[in-house]
C-alpha cells in the first residue's frame, strides 16, 4: 500500500517538474515550485509513517517553512525586482 | 479498523495530488493553472495529515501543528504568486469581460 502511494506522487512530482521544466514565464515555474514543496512535505509525512519515525515529521515542518519563504522571496522578485 | 481508514484517506489524498499534477500541465494560463495548483494540493495535504492521524494516534499534535501551518501559509504564497504575475503584465487565455466591453 505504502509502495503504491509513494508511487504515484513521485509520479505526479514528475508530471509538475515537466511544467516546471517548461513552463513560458516565470510565474508559472514558481506555481510549479509552490506545488513541488507541499509535494515534498507530504512526501515526508509517508516516509515518517513507513519508517516509524516521529523526527521526519520535525523535518517535514522547516521544509514547508522554507518552501514557503521561497516561494514569497520569488513573489517579490517578479513584483519589485532586488 | 481505523487504520484501514486511514489508508483510504491517504490514497484520496494522492489522487487529489495526481489530479492537481495534470491540471497543472493541462490548464491554458498563470491564473488557472496557481488555481489548481493550490486549493487541490492543500485538500490533498489535509487528507494525507489525516490519515496518517488515523494510523498513528500518538502523532497527533505534531500532525495538527502541520495542517495548521498548511492552512495559513498556503492560501498566503497563492495570492503573493497572483499579485505578482498581475503586476508582472500576465492575461487570461479568454477574457470574455474585455472581449464584450470592446
Amino acid at each position: 500500500m505504502f509502495e503504491l502511494v509513494t508511487l504515484l506522487l513521485l509520479l505526479s512530482m514528475l508530471i509538475t517538474l515537466y511544467r516546471f521544466l517548461k513552463g513560458p514565464t516565470l510565474g508559472d515555474r514558481i506555481v510549479a515550485f509552490d506545488v513541488m514543496n507541499i509535494m515534498g512535505v507530504s512526501l515526508l509525512v509517508l516516509l515518517a509513517l513507513y519508517f516509524q519515525r516521529s523526527l521526519y515529521l520535525d523535518i517535514a515542518l522547516v521544509f514547508g517553512l522554507i518552501g514557503f519563504l521561497g516561494t514569497t522571496i520569488f513573489g517579490r522578485y517578479i513584483e519589485k525586482g532586488i | 479498523m481505523i487504520a484501514y481508514l486511514g489508508y483510504i484517506f491517504i490514497f484520496l489524498g494522492t489522487l487529489a495530488f495526481l489530479i492537481s499534477a495534470i491540471g497543472l500541465v493541462r490548464m491554458p494560463d498563470i491564473y488557472t493553472r496557481m488555481h489548481v495548483g493550490t486549493k487541490s494540493t492543500t485538500m490533498g495535504t489535509l487528507l494525507v495529515i489525516l490519515g496518517t492521524i488515523c494510523i498513528e494516534p500518538s502523532w497527533a499534535w505534531k500532525l495538527i501543528l502541520l495542517a495548521i501551518f498548511i492552512l495559513l501559509t498556503n492560501p498566503l504564497s497563492s495570492s503573493v504568486i497572483a499579485r505578482a504575475s498581475h503586476t508582472d503584465g500576465a492575461t487570461l487565455e479568454s477574457d470574455e469581460l474585455k472581449e464584450m466591453q470592446k
